[in-house]
């Protein structure tokens, strides 16, 4: 498994459903039964080839999740739920986690969530910006308290973040 | 060399000494620095002189318990009967700390050596290590090395031409602080929500797919070649204070403090050393007020302790908290305690996995509470609601994420109690909307 951007994907949310585990992807999938003593175990790992495809998990798609690992759907779902980096609805092109946890809060992470709200034009947490550009969240604890305020953008890492680095960052992600 | 600045002269540097330097993430840069020699040696000696080795080093769970490792490897069932696992816990998500990531993220090849010799002592053939979702950048850097490893031979059916097999599987979290939690993370790997699990069972007898498990954490893992290499007496040695404290350990400092980032310290370093010479104090023209010297789920210290205390696990708790993962949260004088204390209640409510009431009732109201304090709508009542909640958060629960709730609002109201008063009173500007 690879982290290749597992955000902002072009799933649609209408028409008919198109499977995820076809092709190269289903290969994957299956040497991943050899790592694992059983199907279940690689519920994490294939939603996270769904993400990677897809840009979200959807319902279908939990349901083709559940049929290859034969597993239920609501058992998937009860899954999928818990997992806070799994999106369960479309996101924006790019998006934005922020931490605002105590180490991060101290050093001015929410003047840094306001500045990223207000430049992206989302205006609020959960919101996707009108263009469909950005999507930003709260996030707790990134793991990188040393270096103040820590984002990702999709799959990039970005320290040391201050309100004035807000539009030069920004304009990375068209 | 030292990531993101030069290593201080008073710091030990063991683990940390490749940090920073790009070739010693490769399989033949990390040979060329020494590499993989403990493993080829490990892999000659028996299973039980490995555990007796790493018993006598006096190594302690790096991770927050600090329970004695080689302790734990001789839990694991001397025959091997059904498949034996090991667990690398790299899901380092405890406010505060950012050790672990720099381990994977500079030396992923010690990471790896540390968890194929801790797997050929506990009798296990296979290795999953759990990195936490977020960690974009290690999980790349471990896959790469990972490849690199099976590619020369470290791993795979015949480690080394020993005959034995290790492998090693990387699992990948998906935002989830409670994995962290040793059965949660087993729960996770099993295609599970992360609920802990109640113990016993504990691990090493019924563990991941039910088999006897151990579960040991990044940077544990990645001191054992050393052990290996250098030999227990050597490890045992570096001592400053309590002789049950040994070895060195991973400090990763922030919040309100010049320097921060990882130092590398023999146990029983001077706090005061750690948090002035080594991190440069609290910014110009400002006063340290209080620091969480192990994490978020210890108690807050007072300056005064903080200056006072020895860094290891004894020294820590003889000042009232706990050495825990070593992440050190610096709060300066300009720091509203009430509000920081409210953002770590709001976070372990957030990551309560809400199967006992203590703990997804409790981090919530205990929330609720603290911010109608801040809203200026608290009560003098409230004080002994917050003590209640918190001791019936204390020890009352499957794991130990609500007393790690409780911990900083006990500590804070004892240690900070004019803040609180502030707010109640009225005297301070309400710092959050009325509920």
């Amino acid at each position: 498994m690879s982290v290749h951007s597992a955000h902002g994907g072009a799933d649609t949310a209408t028409g008919p459903y198109r499977p995820v585990f076809t092709g190269e992807t289903r290969t994957r999938l299956e040497e991943l039964f050899a790592r694992y003593p059983t199907k279940q175990a690689c519920l994490l790992p294939a939603l996270w080839m769904v993400q990677e495809e897809r840009g979200w998990i959807s319902e279908p798609a939990i349901g083709e999740v559940a049929e290859v690992l034969e597993l239920t759907p609501a058992y998937v779902k009860g899954v999928v739920t818990f997992y806070t980096m799994y999106h369960t609805h479309p996101v924006g092109r790019h998006f934005i986690q922020v931490c605002t946890t105590t180490p991060c809060n101290i050093c001015g992470a929410e003047e840094v969530v306001r500045s990223i709200l207000a430049a992206t034009g989302c205006g609020e947490l959960g919101a996707t910006s009108p263009d469909g550009r950005f999507t930003v969240m709260e996030v707790e604890c990134l793991g990188a308290c040393g270096f103040a305020t820590a984002i990702l953008v999709n799959d990039d890492f970005i320290e040391s973040v201050t309100p004035d680095k807000v539009p030069g960052i920004l304009a990375r992600y068209p | 060399m030292g990531y993101p600045h030069p290593s201080d002269p008073k710091e030990t540097v063991v683990l940390s000494k490749y940090f920073g330097d790009p070739e010693a993430r490769t399989y033949d840069g990390w040979v060329k620095r020494g590499g993989y020699e403990a493993l080829r040696k490990a892999l000659g000696m028996t299973r039980e002189a490995i555990v007796e080795e790493v018993k006598a080093s006096g190594l302690r769970g790096r991770g927050g318990a600090g329970f004695p490792t080689g302790l734990k490897w001789s839990f694991m069932p001397k025959d091997v009967v059904k498949p034996h696992y090991l667990v690398c816990n790299a899901d380092e998500s405890e406010p505060g700390t950012f050790k672990d990531r720099e381990i994977m993220r500079w030396t992923p090849h010690a990471l790896i050596e540390g968890c194929a010799i801790a797997a050929h002592a506990i009798g296990a053939e296979r290795c999953y290590i759990y990195i936490r979702g977020e960690f974009t950048e290690p999980w790349k850097v471990m896959s790469a090395a990972v490849r690199e490893a099976y590619a020369h031979g470290a791993l795979g059916a015949n480690a080394f031409g020993s005959g034995r097999r290790i492998d090693i599987v990387l699992h990948r979290g998906a935002g989830a602080y409670i994995c962290g939690e040793e059965t949660a993370m087993l729960n996770s790997i099993e295609g599970k929500r992360g609920n802990p699990r109640i113990k016993p069972p504990f691990p090493a007898v019924a563990g991941v797919f039910g088999m006897p498990t151990t579960v040991n954490n990044v940077e544990t893992l990645a001191a054992v070649p050393h052990i290996i290499n250098r030999g227990a007496a050597w490890y045992k040695s570096l001592c400053l204070g309590n002789a049950k404290s040994t070895g060195t350990k991973l400090i990763s400092i922030c919040g309100h403090i010049q320097r921060p980032g990882n130092y590398e310290v023999t146990m029983g370093t001077p706090m005061k050393e750690i948090l002035y010479d080594m991190a440069g104090g609290p910014p110009a023209g400002r006063t340290i007020k209080a620091v969480i010297p192990g994490g978020s789920s210890v108690p807050i210290m007072t300056r005064e302790e903080a200056e006072a205390a020895l860094f290891d696990y004894e020294g820590i708790i003889e000042q009232g908290s706990m050495l825990g993962s070593a992440g050190m949260i610096v709060m300066d004088d300009t720091t509203d305690m009430v509000y920081q204390i409210w953002r770590l209640a709001r976070f372990y409510a957030h990551e309560s996995c809400a199967q006992c009431t203590q703990c997804r009732e409790g981090t919530a109201w205990t929330t609720r509470v603290l911010a109608r304090i801040l809203a200026g709508q608290g009560k003098q009542e409230d004080y002994q609601l917050l003590l209640d909640l918190a001791e019936n958060m204390t020890g009352k629960t499957i794991c130990v994420l609500s007393d790690s709730c409780a911990a900083p609002v006990v500590s804070g109201i004892r240690k900070f109690k004019d803040e609180f008063e502030a707010y109640i009173a009225g005297a301070r500007e309400p710092a959050l909307a009325a509920v």
